[in-house]
């Protein structure tokens, strides 16, 4: 009522004109997405179609699939399936870990104390990436902690037969595949844990006690009720664990054995050998494996439930 | 043995929040193939009460036995006792038909008696062919014979219902009230109604239990309650009614025990016109008349003072204005002393 003429005519033609509106509030973000995000992911899909001079250095601008049939070699393809591995055995190990707690914040914990709980989960997120990881390399380390509490347990025949284990094991378990696996799994928790919590809040408790009024013991509502409705947590924390692992470079780097994992690859390859077409190429290795992994996952109804 | 045994038995049953009582030292005795209705206000306990029947909550102390078997801590899916949920807790992943079969699926029916058995329960309820929606895919009132299928396919010796009408308009809401009837009478179970509508309950059961306060007030047949509310609570919530006491008791009875009248069981008559001899009357002046379709409701001021409700039902046009002086006129049995 106050407002001067002209705020009040802009301000009607925008009412009349909700797409405007809706364009102007949209507008920034779809810049930045479409001209930084976007973009420069078909930069980097176009650049896996260039290959490398062998004899020059030089990045030759046409169009060939050579960087590919360079990727498929066997080499690149162990280090693809190694990677892929690991993924799949950190993403399945949050899973079993993080449920329990998601299933006690989501239903039990009173107010405070999933408050309480919240900021733990997410905590660790505060600390800086390397440093975690080379806390790990201490805590692994021969002389580390662990070896020294499984030592107190008498256990370390068993420490030794595990790091005897061809692929997996090493001289310790901070050069171990073992080691590293643990680091991942305690790293991407987290990521599993909270869309996991908001999953399995989201399932009324009515739902539970239908199912318990119509005979189901606790194991069969959890499996026909509970699982299928808290699924698309699941999924949604699995595609956290799975990408992350695919992608990382600096735990395999730090704590593995010397077989290098796909971010080690495409650090190399952009980096010290110059090869950005096959280092693009490589870095289209995950996004594929997502992509068949959402096709999986969409089969199987996690999005049904949407 | 069993068929006599009451359907439940609760005794002496409390149930504490922290410090609230939300159900406080409740006996209660329900009889096989009755229609019973827990009414009350919201926070009276009739809930909390009909939990602890289908077991979602055990009491704090007191016992409860279904079909004479102590019941208190079984867990709800050892109970022949199903519910329909206030939210209907239908299972938004499967379709109807899952949903209706889910019970007969745990128990391991066979696949083909389990198909047979969720036509014929969407047949009972009116929903046949639509197996394969999802419950997304349904009105309200349908949602709600689908949660009354899937719990009546497994025959349950009881029924809760947990304010099933409460989402539906009143056009459904009425249909549904006799089809719930229809399909007690029917099966011959035992049906335990949770509502806060003292009219549902009035019209649906044969017998209801009035809470309050974690406390039944009331317990009996629906003419009991409405006729002769045993307090002023009951004689308030279920129905309208006159609550007289004190001075005004005084001068329309000569006592000052104090009592409840039903404003239908009051006549209005012409103040010129000699008062019948058996009737109690009482002088008064129209102060509000509101007029509600069916029926209209007059406020009358008393001589010297005081303030009556009284219903007619508009069979024929009112003649009555605001201002106009009345003569009121009761029957003695009327009155309910409390």
């Amino acid at each position: 009522m106050s407002s001067s003429p002209k705020r009040r005519q802009i301000a009607n033609f925008l009412y009349s004109r909700p797409n405007v509106l809706l364009l102007l509030l949209l507008s920034l973000p779809l810049l930045w997405f479409g001209g930084v995000y976007v973009s420069s992911l078909m930069t980097l899909l176009l650049q896996s179609f260039f290959h490398l001079d062998d004899f020059t250095g030089q990045v030759v601008h046409e169009f060939t699939f050579s960087t590919y049939r360079a990727l498929l070699t066997e080499a690149n393809l162990r280090i693809v399936l190694r990677t892929v591995t690991m993924a799949i055995a950190v993403s399945i190990t949050t899973i079993f870990l993080a449920f329990p707690i998601a299933f006690y914040m989501a239903r039990y914990a009173t107010p405070p104390v999933k408050a309480a709980l919240y900021l733990a989960v997410v905590l660790p997120l505060w600390a800086n990436y390397l440093v975690r990881v080379y806390a790990w390399k201490l805590i692994l380390a021969k002389e580390g902690i662990l070896t020294w509490l499984i030592h107190l347990f008498h256990l370390d025949g068993l420490l030794n037969l595990l790091l005897s284990l061809p692929g997996i094991g090493g001289s310790s378990l901070s050069v171990s595949t073992i080691g590293m696996f643990l680091a991942f799994v305690y790293l991407w928790l987290p990521y599993m844990i909270l869309p996991l919590e908001a999953a399995l809040e989201r399932v009324p408790q009515s739902l539970m006690e239908a199912s318990a009024d119509l005979g189901g013991k606790p194991w069969q509502s959890f499996r026909h009720v509970l699982l299928p409705l808290a699924f698309p947590g699941v999924v949604a924390g699995s595609i956290f664990t799975f990408s992350l692992t695919l992608g990382d470079f600096i735990t395999p780097s730090v704590l593995g054995n010397s077989s290098p994992f796909i971010g080690q690859a495409i650090y190399v390859q952009q980096g010290t050998a110059g090869n950005v077409p096959l280092a693009a190429a490589f870095t289209v290795v995950p996004m594929v494996i997502m992509l068949i992994y959402l096709a999986g996952a969409k089969r199987l109804g996690a999005f049904d439930a949407l | 043995m069993n068929s006599i045994a009451p359907a439940v038995e609760l005794i002496e049953v409390t149930r504490h929040f922290g410090d609230v009582k939300a159900l406080n030292a409740v006996s209660l005795t329900i009889q096989q193939g009755e229609f019973f209705a827990m009414l009350g206000p919201s926070g009276s306990g009739k809930t909390t009460c009909l939990r602890l029947i289908a077991g979602f909550d055990q009491p704090s102390s007191g016992h409860i036995r279904i079909a004479g078997q102590d019941a208190t801590a079984l867990p709800p899916y050892e109970r022949d006792v199903n519910t329909v949920f206030q939210d209907y807790a239908l299972f938004p992943h499967m379709t109807l038909g899952d949903n209706i079969g889910y019970s007969l699926m745990l128990k391991k029916v066979p696949k083909s008696e389990r198909l047979k058995r969720v036509a014929d329960m969407l047949d009972l309820v009116q929903l046949s062919g639509l197996e394969h929606r999802k419950p997304a895919q349904l009105s309200g009132g349908q949602r709600q014979r689908v949660a009354l299928a899937r719990a009546l396919v497994n025959q349950p010796k009881m029924l809760l219902l947990d304010e099933p009408l409460g989402a539906l308009d009143l056009k459904l809401r009425q249909q549904m009230q006799i089809e719930l009837k229809t399909i007690q009478r029917q099966l011959g179970i035992t049906f335990i109604f949770v509502t806060h509508d003292q009219e549902e309950a009035l019209t649906m059961s044969d017998r209801l239990a009035v809470f309050n306060q974690g406390k039944i007030e009331q317990m009996g047949s629906p003419v009991e309650v409405y006729e002769r509310p045993a307090t002023a609570f009951v004689a308030n919530f279920v129905g309208v009614s006159n609550w007289i006491s004190g001075q005004l008791a005084q001068l329309l009875t000569g006592s000052a025990q104090s009592f409840v009248l039903r404003p239908e069981k009051i006549q209005m008559l012409d103040p010129n016109l000699p008062p019948p001899a058996d009737l109690c009357s009482a002088m008064g002046k129209i102060k509000n008349i509101l007029y509600l379709g069916m029926y209209t409701r007059y406020e009358i001021g008393l001589q010297p003072e005081g303030l009556l409700s009284v219903v007619e039902q508009n069979r024929q046009s009112s003649h009555w204005a605001e201002g106009d002086a009345v003569r009121l006129l009761w029957q003695r049995e009327h009155l309910v002393m409390i």
